[in-house]
C-alpha cells in the first residue's frame, strides 16, 4: 500500500522547500533545439530517448516530469497547422510514453498531457489509474482543452468554436472558452468519480460465498452533464494513490477556476514576482470559492530555461538558436537565460510571491535538463530549499497531498474531516 | 507419408480474464491488477519464446439480474497503458491488445497503436472487437448509438480510416539534418482526407510511421460478417474453435475466403483460445482437470451460468439439486449483460432439453451438469501427450497455433513453458530463439509497404 503522508502542510512548504518539475517536449522548448550538438532528433520516437531523460530528472530528485501532447502536429502557428520543414514535427502519445518509462523509474512522478475535448473520460480515467498501477503510485494527468479547428476535423464529431486568439475577450470568444473549460471540469469530475468508483477493499475473494468482490463497494457514478453522461463503475479498481494528481496549465480566468475547483496542481506563467503574486491570488480565490480553501493545491510557475555555469554562455546559446530558427524565441512563459545560481535567486524570489514550486521547460535537451539536475538542484540544496533524497514513494506523497478518502465509502465524510 | 514440411506453431499467452476460467480462489492465485502479475506472465511467455501476450477487454463491468456480477474476477487495467509498460520489461514478445471499434475514434486509436509500436520497437497488435450494446454505451459520450447489424460495417470503416492514418507517413520523411536544418523532407506529412460512412475526418496525422507500419490486426468474432471481416483485413483470428473437428471446419472455411480478397492462406493465422492441464500421468492430469473444473464452477457459479441459458432468476434453486422444471424464457436476454458468450447459446429450449436428458441419464446435480457441459479444458495429459496433441492440431490444419489461457494468475503458464515448450522445440515445430525483431516477423508475415492508394 502506498503510504499516507501527513495531512496538509501550510503553504508554501513549512520547511521552505520548493517543488520542482521539468516539462519534456521533443528536443526541448526552443524550435531549433534539435540542431544542438548533443540533441538526438533521430531518436525522438524511441523509448530509450524518453527513458534517458526521465532517468536524468530522477537523478536530480525532481518531483515530477510532465510530457507534452496534443492531437495534432506541432505548429509554429498557435491555431493552425503549418508546413515548416525546419522544426520537429511528430510525437508519441504522452500517456503511453509515461507508461513505458514507469517500470524503469522508482520515485519520480509521471504526468502526461491529455486533451479532454475529443477523448472519452472513461478511457482516460482507466488509463491514468493503470499508469498509477504500473508506476506504484506515481501517476498524474495534465488536462488540456483544444479549440483548434484542425483537431476538431481530426475527429469529425462536432463543429469547432469559431474564435481566433485575438477575440477570446469578445462575447463569442468568452462563450467558447466557457464551453471548453466547462467540459474540462465535467471531464475531471468524471475522472475523479471513476477513480473512486471502487472502494479500496472491494476485492474480497471470499471463498465461502464464492464472491470475488463485495459489490456494495462498487459504485455507479451516474454523471449526467450537458455534454456527456457516464454510468460507471470503472473497469479498473481504485488506483494506488486513490486519486492520481490532476494538473492544468492556466493562463486565464476559466482555467484558474478549473484549477481552483478540481485541480491538485496548476501551472502558471508569471513574468515577474508581482505578476506571480496576482496569479496566486486569483487561483487561491477560485479555490476558496469552490470551498477548497483547506486543501493543498499547488501552484507552480512555468519558465523556459537556458542554463550554463559560465556567465553569458546560456544567453549565447539562446541567441545562436534564435539565429538558426530565424526568429527570437517567443513563449507564453517567461524565458530565463543565466547561471543555475541566478535561476535559484529568481525561484526564491518568486517562491516568496506564493508559488509552491516551478515547472522548468528546458530550452534544449538534454543540456538544459542536466543543468537543472546537476547545477540548479545542488544549488537549491545548498540553500536548504530542495530535498536531498526522495522522502515518499508516491507522487501525492512528494507533493504533500494526503491519500484521500473515497467519496463513496461509508464514513467518507468523517474520514475527510479527520484529515483537515 | 506426406513430404509436406512441418508447420511452425505459433504460441501466445492470454492474461487470465474476467470469467470463470480464471480460478481466483486457489491459494496460488495472485493479483489480477498489480503490474507484477503482468510482468510475471509476460516474462514467462518471453522466456518460452512465445509470439505474443494477449489482453482481452470489456468496457463495462458485467451484470446479472441487474447487479454487478461478483463471482468471477472483476477489474482490469487499461489495455494500451499496461502494454506500453510491458514493453519496458520485455524485448521481443508481441503485445496484443483488444480495442473496441465502436466506442473509440480512429485518430486517437491510430496514434495510440502507432505510439505503442514505436515504444515497443515493432511489437504491437490490435484485436479489433465490435461489441456495440447500449449497456456498454452508457459509459461513453455517444451512448448506445450503433445497431447490432452495423457493428462490422463500422469496424471495417474504422479500420480503413486508421490504415489511411498509418499510411499517411511513408517512413522516409524525417531527415533531422542538424547542419542544413532540414528536419522534414516533406512539408506535409501525415495529410489525410477520409470521408466514408461513419467517418468524416481530415487533417494531419501526428505520429510518424511506426516500425511495423501498423499494428498486426486480430479479429475475434464468429458470425458470417465477422469471418468475412477477418478474411478481408485481419492478420490473425482469435477463435473459440478449440476442438479438432470444429477447428478444421473453421480453418477451412476462413482460409477459403481469402482468395476473394487476393490474399494467400498464410496471410491469416488462425489461433484458437485453448486451456490445458498437465500431469505426471494422463490419469493424474484428468484428476487435476476435474479439480480445476470444480474450482471454476462453484455452486453459486453453477446457478448463475444456468440462469444465462434459462434467462430467468434461478437463485432459489439448490446447486446440488436437480435442474429446474420450468423452461428457459425465450426472447430477448435480460438476465446477463456485458458478456459476448451469452449471445452464443443456440436455441435455449433445445439446449435445456439436452441438458435435462444428460442430467437424468448421469444423475447430475445442477453443479455437476454445469461442470460437465461448460468449459472443459482443451488439452489434458502429460507434457509429452499435450505436445503431441498440439502438434497434431496444427499439422492437420485445425489451427496455426494457440492462444493459451492459463487458469491461474500469474503462474499458470510456468509449467507449460518449462515442460511442454521444450518438447515442441525438440520436434522442430517451435522456435528456440526469436529469429526476428517484430511481431510480424514472429508470425511469419511479410513486412508491409505503404498501400498504393495512400502513397499516390
Ligand atoms: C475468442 C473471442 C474472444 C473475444 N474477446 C473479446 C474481448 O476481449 N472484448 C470484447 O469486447 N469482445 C470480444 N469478443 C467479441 C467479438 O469481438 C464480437 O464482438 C462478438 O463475438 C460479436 O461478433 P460476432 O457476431 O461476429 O461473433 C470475442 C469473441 C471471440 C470469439
Amino acid at each position: 500500500m502506498p503510504e499516507s503522508p501527513q495531512p496538509d502542510a501550510p503553504l508554501p512548504d513549512e520547511r521552505g522547500l520548493l517543488h520542482l518539475a521539468v516539462a519534456l517536449d521533443g528536443a526541448g522548448w526552443h524550435p531549433a533545439a534539435w540542431r544542438e550538438h548533443d540533441a538526438r532528433p533521430e531518436e525522438l520516437f524511441t523509448a530509450r530517448y524518453w527513458a534517458d531523460l526521465v532517468a536524468e530528472a530522477e537523478r536530480g530528485l525532481l518531483d515530477l516530469v510532465t510530457i507534452e501532447d496534443s492531437l495534432s502536429l506541432q505548429s509554429a502557428h498557435p491555431f493552425e497547422p503549418d508546413e515548416r520543414t525546419d522544426q520537429v514535427r511528430g510525437r508519441l502519445d504522452a500517456v503511453l510514453i509515461a507508461a513505458r518509462i514507469a517500470p524503469l523509474t522508482r520515485h519520480i512522478g509521471l504526468v502526461p498531457t491529455a486533451v479532454v475535448t475529443h477523448t472519452e473520460p472513461f478511457h482516460l480515467s482507466k488509463a491514468i489509474a493503470t499508469l498509477d498501477y504500473v508506476s506504484n503510485g506515481r501517476a498524474g494527468i495534465r488536462v488540456k482543452v483544444s479549440g483548434r479547428a484542425d483537431e476538431f476535423a481530426h475527429f469529425g464529431r462536432r463543429e469547432a468554436p469559431r474564435v481566433s486568439a485575438e477575440d477570446f475577450d469578445s462575447p463569442s470568444g468568452q462563450a467558447a472558452l466557457e464551453e471548453l473549460f466547462g467540459e474540462a471540469e465535467d471531464y475531471v469530475e468524471v475522472l475523479r468519480r471513476l477513480w473512486d468508483s471502487w472502494e479500496d477493499d472491494a476485492e474480497i475473494r471470499d471463498v465461502a460465498t464464492g464472491r470475488f468482490i463485495d459489490r456494495k463497494k462498487l459504485h455507479y457514478i451516474d454523471f449526467e452533464g450537458s455534454r456527456f453522461s457516464v454510468r460507471g463503475p470503472s473497469i479498473t479498481p481504485r488506483p494506488p494513490q486513490g486519486q492520481p494528481v490532476v494538473a492544468a496549465l492556466a493562463h486565464r480566468g476559466e482555467p484558474y477556476r478549473l484549477v481552483g475547483r478540481s485541480g491538485d496542481l496548476g501551472f502558471v506563467t508569471p513574468h515577474d514576482s508581482e505578476h506571480a503574486r496576482q496569479l496566486v491570488a486569483e487561483i487561491r480565490a477560485a479555490q476558496a470559492a469552490a470551498g477548497r480553501a483547506d486543501e493543498t493545491v499547488h501552484i507552480f510557475g512555468d519558465l523556459v530555461v537556458f542554463l550554463d555555469e559560465d556567465p553569458g554562455a546560456a544567453a549565447d546559446c539562446k541567441a545562436r538558436l534564435d539565429r538558426k530558427a530565424g526568429a527570437a524565441l517567443t513563449s507564453d512563459a517567461a524565458v530565463f537565460t543565466g547561471t543555475p545560481a541566478e535561476l535559484a535567486d529568481l525561484l526564491q524570489e518568486w517562491q516568496r510571491a506564493g508559488l509552491t514550486g516551478f515547472r522548468l521547460r528546458p530550452g534544449t535537451l538534454p543540456y538544459d535538463l542536466e543543468q537543472i539536475t546537476r547545477g540548479l538542484v545542488p544549488e537549491l540544496q545548498r540553500r536548504g530549499i530542495f530535498r536531498t533524497a526522495y522522502e515518499a514513494s508516491t507522487l501525492r506523497g512528494l507533493l504533500g497531498l494526503p491519500r484521500p478518502a473515497n467519496r463513496y465509502a461509508a464514513g467518507a465524510v468523517d474520514a475527510t474531516a479527520a484529515l483537515v | 507419408m506426406s513430404s509436406k514440411p512441418l508447420k511452425q506453431i505459433h504460441l501466445a499467452a492470454h492474461f487470465p480474464g474476467v470469467n470463470n476460467t480464471t480460478v481466483w480462489s486457489d491459494p496460488a492465485a495472485g493479483s489480477q491488477i498489480d503490474f507484477s502479475s503482468f510482468v510475471h506472465l509476460a516474462r514467462t511467455a518471453e522466456r518460452a519464446k512465445f509470439d505474443f501476450l494477449f489482453l482481452a477487454e470489456g468496457l463495462r463491468l458485467r451484470e446479472q439480474n441487474g447487479e454487478i456480477y461478483d463471482l468471477d474476477v472483476v477489474g482490469r487495467p487499461d489495455t494500451f497503458t499496461v502494454l506500453a509498460a510491458l514493453a519496458a520489461v520485455t524485448d521481443r514478445l508481441g503485445l496484443a491488445g483488444t480495442i473496441n471499434s465502436t466506442f473509440n475514434e480512429p485518430y486517437e486509436v491510430a496514434r495510440q497503436f502507432a505510439s505503442l509500436d514505436h515504444l515497443s520497437a515493432g511489437r504491437a497488435a490490435w484485436n479489433v472487437v465490435t461489441s456495440w450494446d447500449a449497456f456498454t454505451g452508457e459509459n461513453f459520450r455517444r451512448g448506445g448509438f450503433l445497431a447490432q447489424e452495423d457493428r462490422y460495417e463500422r469496424a471495417r470503416q474504422f479500420l480503413n480510416a486508421t490504415w489511411e492514418l498509418f499510411d499517411s507517413w511513408r517512413g522516409n520523411e524525417i531527415v533531422a539534418d542538424k547542419e542544413s536544418g532540414v528536419f522534414l523532407r516533406d512539408p506535409n506529412p501525415g495529410r489525410f482526407d477520409h470521408h466514408v460512412g461513419e467517418f468524416d475526418i481530415s487533417g494531419r496525422f501526428d505520429v510518424p510511421r511506426s516500425p511495423q507500419g501498423r499494428p498486426v490486426i486480430f479479429q475475434a468474432g464468429d458470425s458470417e460478417a465477422g469471418r468475412e471481416f477477418a478474411a478481408s483485413a485481419a492478420d490473425a483470428i482469435f477463435t473459440r474453435h478449440g476442438t479438432l473437428e470444429a477447428g478444421r471446419a473453421f480453418y477451412g472455411d476462413v482460409k477459403g475466403r481469402l482468395a476473394r480478397y487476393g490474399r494467400s492462406p498464410d496471410e491469416l493465422k488462425i489461433l484458437p483460445g485453448v486451456t490445458f492441464v498437465l500431469g505426471e500421468t494422463d490419469a493424474e492430469a484428468q484428476e487435476r482437470a476435474l479439480v480445476i473444473r470444480r474450482q471454476q464452477v462453484s455452486g453459486q457459479t453453477a446457478i448463475k451460468l444456468l440462469e444465462q441459458l434459462w434467462n430467468r432468476d434461478l437463485s432459489a434453486y439448490d446447486p446440488d439439486g436437480p435442474l429446474p422444471e420450468v423452461d428457459p424464457l425465450v426472447g430477448e436476454h435480460t438476465v446477463a449483460q456485458g458478456r459476448a458468450s451469452v449471445r452464443m447459446h443456440r436455441d435455449p429450449l433445445t439446449v435445456a432439453s439436452e441438458w435435462r436428458a444428460l442430467a437424468d441419464a448421469k444423475k447430475l446435480s445442477i453443479r455437476d451438469l454445469i461442470v460437465e457441459v461448460t468449459g472443459r479444458q482443451s488439452f489434458i495429459g502429460t507434457p509429452a501427450h499435450v505436445a503431441e496433441q498440439l502438434n497434431e492440431f496444427v499439422q492437420t490444419d485445425a489451427s496455426d497455433g494457440f492462444i493459451l489461457v492459463p487458469h491461474l494468475t500469474p503462474g499458470g503458464l510456468d509449467e507449460f513453458a518449462d515442460r511442454v515448450v521444450p518438447l515442441l522445440q525438440e520436434r522442430g515445430v517451435f522456435r528456440t530463439e526469436y529469429a526476428g525483431e517484430t511481431l510480424r516477423d514472429h508470425l511469419g508475415l511479410a513486412p508491409l509497404s505503404v498501400r498504393a492508394a495512400a502513397a499516390s
